[in-house]
């Protein structure tokens, strides 16, 4: 099969498809095909993309499973996957057919509801796969149409202000980064993306309104593509975006959102900011370390302060990913296999913290942290799930949120010894606020008059959260599943880094001399 | 002579049509004839398309160089025509249903066409400006077509108003470039306008440009379109927004290609100025609009802004960005407007886009295809409006006009805003809408066509890149 990853990307559209134009009617049974169909798709998409895990040749750093097509203005549709895409790849195969099953109890709109999310699986496996700049950029930003809908007319009370908010966010931050793709292709001359990779950008400095501007174009198509990227991510201080949309998102959405959406900016970090403007990158590697590290810190503490538990989950996972893009831009094995780990592992267990929050929220319609209490009485299996899952996200060893936290930590010490020490503070803070959460949500007696009659998890609940478990915990213990297949790639991604920044640090030495 | 004649033979056939149709309407039925001329007419300008696009390569003149037929203005001929022709038959349930379908509506229109065909092949400034006038008289007098209300007449007024001050600035400036090149003929003026460019050359240069920004309403020449837009009668407004902005945008690029093309750096900046201006009003000024016809006219100020920025880098792939640019533009908005013709309520024509409140809850698929639209109009990838956006950025960056990109994806943003904010009434709204859609089987053809291009043309664009290419290539020598 040499076009699988076409196969895998457009088998959710070409069930939306089918949903948009045979599915008709409102009713019970209409509500339960569309249901149906959806989860289906995502099974069978999943299935299939166990076919790429497998085939995959992790000793092989290039991209595999290629294939490649004219289009137009020159520019090429051609897929592939490398160490460092075909775990993305997997995680959101994997988390779909999940986020699926967790909103079985949707009843408004359900065809839509389900179209949008079929939708947005093709376009998220679609930024993984794309090895051309435009075929990315039109998976990664057409993201944001079924997104915005879905946040629009199944969210929260101020859905709607958290669906402009998102959308006008994000593409504000992806525009530059359009720009800056058009420079590459007018100066390399091409799109394609392992071209590119190949390609050395220059990076003579040049002044930029007065400014002596250190790395030149280089660091200006970095910053460009920073702007999309770290929003995307989120960093402090570009993240405001984030706890609205997630607090106003339906559970699967942010679910989707925090599994999946966020990572895109990592792996956007490590497929193009990282490899491609070397120099730039090198040039703010410092700046960037320390707002990641701000970022830890203070979004732990705002996360200490919040009530509404989706707005506290929401500012740990842009904690969370502050861990990542300090990895990446430590730029070495552990920090950069560290990275990758984390974003899975994070796509994972925030992943189940967002379910965690729905089943109560399906059950008492609010997320306000005072409206529970004593949960554990009534309902056991929950409490334990959720302490698992508040566990890992604290990074208790043993689990996986350890492992990706201490690589990146290991990675950031050998290049910024403050940097790790102050990030180091975050993991204590995150115990603070995870634990004080589940003591105020779960623990106690059960007072509240509303709680008396609520009930624990059904069985449905229950399997969705299993493989959540199953994974948190086998990477915890095992981590070696995920570095063993990134480990190459990255191997192979730094050298090539290393190479060019020590060319151009050369190159301006010897243009030192000659002054 | 004969040679000469076969060059402009469509143009001629249309004109003897438009006048015969007259008389025939005039000895016999009048009014009742109307809706048969509006699809004989329509069917006319597609059997020209048709026949200009299937016409052979190379380049013709006639008239001693004053009428240039080759792939440029087959290009721009075959938009021209096609989207006239849609949307004629797009309006003829509305004005029927109203009762302002006069006969004279399609002749009209015709012969406008004639004027925007001449517009195209133009390589003469008086083959220019007849093109012009022909095409603005018969517009000046369908946006008063409906006589008997204060607001259509009031835009036809404007209209001609403006559109004569407009007239003037260029045809001063015509002469003035005729006094200082010693000719009318762009080829002549090709000649004397290199290198070391005279004074009066270029102010005469200049005012022709702001005649010709008036024309495609680019700022600050575009008072006069929300008004206009707002006051025609819907099926007008839709024309307006379509046909004459290609013609327009097609003259503009002969002007300064083949009459100045030399001196490229002499007008980038002036282009590039009204390209910025564009963009941003036409982003920031339609963000209070609730009238869907105002907004539409601030969104075509704003593609207009794309559009020159393609012609503002000055180069061959320029051109052609802003040829494809155009054909995405044209396409869209006859989707658009095919819906915006369909709202009402109990027969009247309902304009406010408060009136979508939760509409897609009453007619799904059009709420759908009207959200591709809106979304290919504010240019989000996957669908075909990105990558007109792209094209123009493009040609804009590598022509070294990188703060025009990066102003225009800003404004790219803003304008956003107000594409979504229909888009939220459609989906997000809380109380279903009474809006009626549903009576014209034409309408909806064309909005779902429409948004069906918006989608599939991402494939290849039905080929019409190549064609924009070749159009291209035939202008920039």
């Amino acid at each position: 099969m040499d076009n699988l990853l076409s196969i895998v990307t457009f088998i959710p559209a070409i069930a939306a498809a089918i949903l948009a134009v045979f599915l008709r009617g409102e009713d019970a049974a209409a509500q339960t095909n569309a249901k149906w169909v959806a989860l289906i798709a995502t099974t069978l998409t999943f299935l299939v993309s166990l076919f790429i895990l497998f085939g995959f040749d992790a000793s092989n750093t290039g991209f595999q499973f290629v294939e490649e097509r004219e289009w137009l203005l020159g520019l090429k549709y051609k897929m592939g996957v490398d160490g460092i895409s075909v775990l993305f790849v997997m995680l959101t195969t994997f988390m779909m057919p999940l986020t699926i099953a967790a909103s079985w109890g949707v009843t408004t709109r359900v065809k839509e509801y389900m179209i949008a999310f079929l939708l947005l699986e093709t376009l998220m496996l679609g930024v993984f796969m794309a090895l051309d700049l435009v075929l990315f950029y039109l998976f990664f930003e057409a993201g944001l149409i079924p997104m915005f809908l879905i946040i629009g007319i199944w969210g929260g009370k101020a859905r709607i202000y958290a669906a402009f908010k998102f959308f006008l966010y994000t593409f504000l931050g992806s525009v530059l980064m359009l720009v800056a793709m058009v420079a590459m292709f007018a100066e390399a001359g091409t799109t394609d993306i392992p071209t590119l990779l190949r390609h050395e950008f220059a990076s003579d400095s040049f002044p930029v309104l007065g400014i002596h501007l250190v790395g030149g174009m280089q660091t200006l198509m970095f910053l460009a593509f920073f702007a999309s990227f770290a929003v995307k991510m989120p960093m402090w201080p570009v993240h405001t975006w984030l706890p609205d949309a997630h607090v106003q998102a339906p559970t699967a959405g942010s679910v989707v959102l925090a599994a999946i959406l966020l990572k895109m900016g990592g792996y956007g970090f490590l497929r193009f900011s990282l490899p491609m403007f070397p120099v730039g990158a090198e040039v703010l590697t410092p700046f960037i370390l320390w707002i990641s590290a701000i970022a830890i810190v203070y979004t732990s503490l705002v996360a200490l302060a919040q009530e509404d538990m989706k707005k506290l989950i929401a500012y740990s996972s842009v904690a969370h990913m502050g861990y990542v893009t300090m990895g990446i831009f430590a730029a070495n094995q552990q920090g950069l296999d560290g990275a990758i780990f984390q974003m899975i592992s994070h796509g994972f267990i925030s992943g189940a913290l967002f379910l965690c929050v729905g089943v109560i929220y399906d059950r008492m319609h609010t997320r306000e942290i005072d409206a529970y209490g004593g949960l554990v009485n009534r309902m056991p299996a929950y409490a334990l799930i959720f302490m698992f899952f508040t566990m890992a996200n604290v990074g208790l060893p043993g689990t996986s949120g350890f492992i990706g936290e201490f690589l990146t930590l290991v990675g950031v010490f050998q290049v910024n010894t403050w940097v790790a020490a102050v990030a180091t503070t975050g993991v204590i803070l995150s115990a603070a606020y995870a634990l004080w959460l589940y003591r105020r949500v779960v623990m106690g007696d059960l007072i509240k008059e509303s709680l008396k009659t609520i009930t624990d998890m059904s069985r449905r609940e229950r399997a969705i959260f299993a493989p959540l478990v199953v994974m948190t915990l086998l990477l915890g213990v095992y981590p070696r599943l995920v570095t063993d297949i990134t480990g190459p790639s990255v191997e192979a991604l730094i050298s090539n880094v290393e190479l060019a920044q020590s060319v151009a640090r050369a190159a301006t030495a010897v243009a030192q001399v000659a002054h | 002579m004969q040679a000469d004649l076969n060059v402009i033979l469509p143009e001629i056939l249309l004109s003897v049509y438009a006048m015969a149709a007259l008389l025939g309407a005039v000895y016999t039925g009048r009014d009742r004839l109307a809706p048969l001329l509006v699809w004989v007419t329509a069917a006319l300008m597609v059997l020209l398309a048709i026949w200009i696009g299937m016409s052979g390569a190379g380049t013709r003149t006639a008239f001693g160089g004053m009428i240039n037929d080759d792939g440029f203005a087959r290009f721009a001929k075959v938009v021209i025509l096609l989207s006239a022709a849609a949307v004629l038959v797009l309006g003829q349930d509305y004005m029927e249903r109203r009762g302002i379908l006069r006969f004279e509506y399609p002749i009209l229109i015709a012969l406008s066409v004639v004027g925007m065909m001449v517009m195209v092949s133009a390589g003469d400034l008086m083959a220019l400006y007849m093109g012009l006038e022909l095409q603005s008289l018969a517009l000046y007098v369908v946006a008063s077509l409906r006589r008997d209300n204060l607001k259509s007449t009031e835009a036809g007024l404007k209209y001609f108003v403006l559109g004569a001050l407009s007239s003037g600035l260029l045809l001063f400036g015509a002469s003035l470039v005729y006094g200082f090149a010693g000719t009318t003929l762009f080829s002549g003026i090709i000649a004397a306008a290199d290198g070391q460019t005279p004074l009066g050359l270029l102010i005469g240069l200049v005012l022709v440009i702001s005649g010709l920004a008036f024309k495609i309403s680019a700022v600050p020449f575009h008072m006069w379109t929300p008004d206009v837009y707002e006051g025609a009668p819907t099926p007008i407004t839709a024309f307006f927004a379509t046909a004459p902005k290609m013609a327009a945008l097609g003259l503009f690029a002969r002007v300064v290609h083949d009459a100045f093309g030399g001196v490229v750096a002499d007008w980038q900046q002036v282009l590039a100025a009204l390209s910025l201006l564009s963009m941003f009003l036409g982003a920031v000024a339609a963000i209070g609009q609730t009238n869907i016809k105002r907004l539409m006219a601030y969104s075509s100020i704003a593609h207009m802004g794309y559009a020159l920025m393609g012609l503002a880098s000055g180069t061959v792939f320029g051109v052609q960005a802003m040829l494809v640019y155009a054909a995405i533009y044209v396409t869209m908005n006859v989707g658009t407007f095919a819906f915006i013709l369909s709202m009402e309520r109990d027969g009247q024509p309902v304009t406010d886009i408060r009136s979508l409140n939760l509409y897609s809850k009453a007619e799904p698929g059009r709420a759908l295809a009207m959200l591709i639209l809106l979304f290919s109009l504010a240019g989000v990838p996957p669908l075909l409006g990105f990558f007109g956006k792209l094209y123009v950025l493009r040609a804009a960056y590598e022509a070294g006009l990188v703060w025009l990109a990066v102003a225009g994806v800003v404004a790219s943003v803003i304008g956003a805003f107000y594409y979504l904010r229909i888009v939220y009434y459609m989906y997000f709204g809380e109380e279903g809408s009474t809006l009626e859609t549903g009576r014209s089987l034409v309408q909806w053809a064309f909005l779902m066509g429409s948004a069906a291009v918006m989608l599939l043309g991402i494939v290849n664009m039905f080929g019409v890149e190549t064609m924009a290419q070749a159009a291209a290539a035939s202008l920039v020598r």
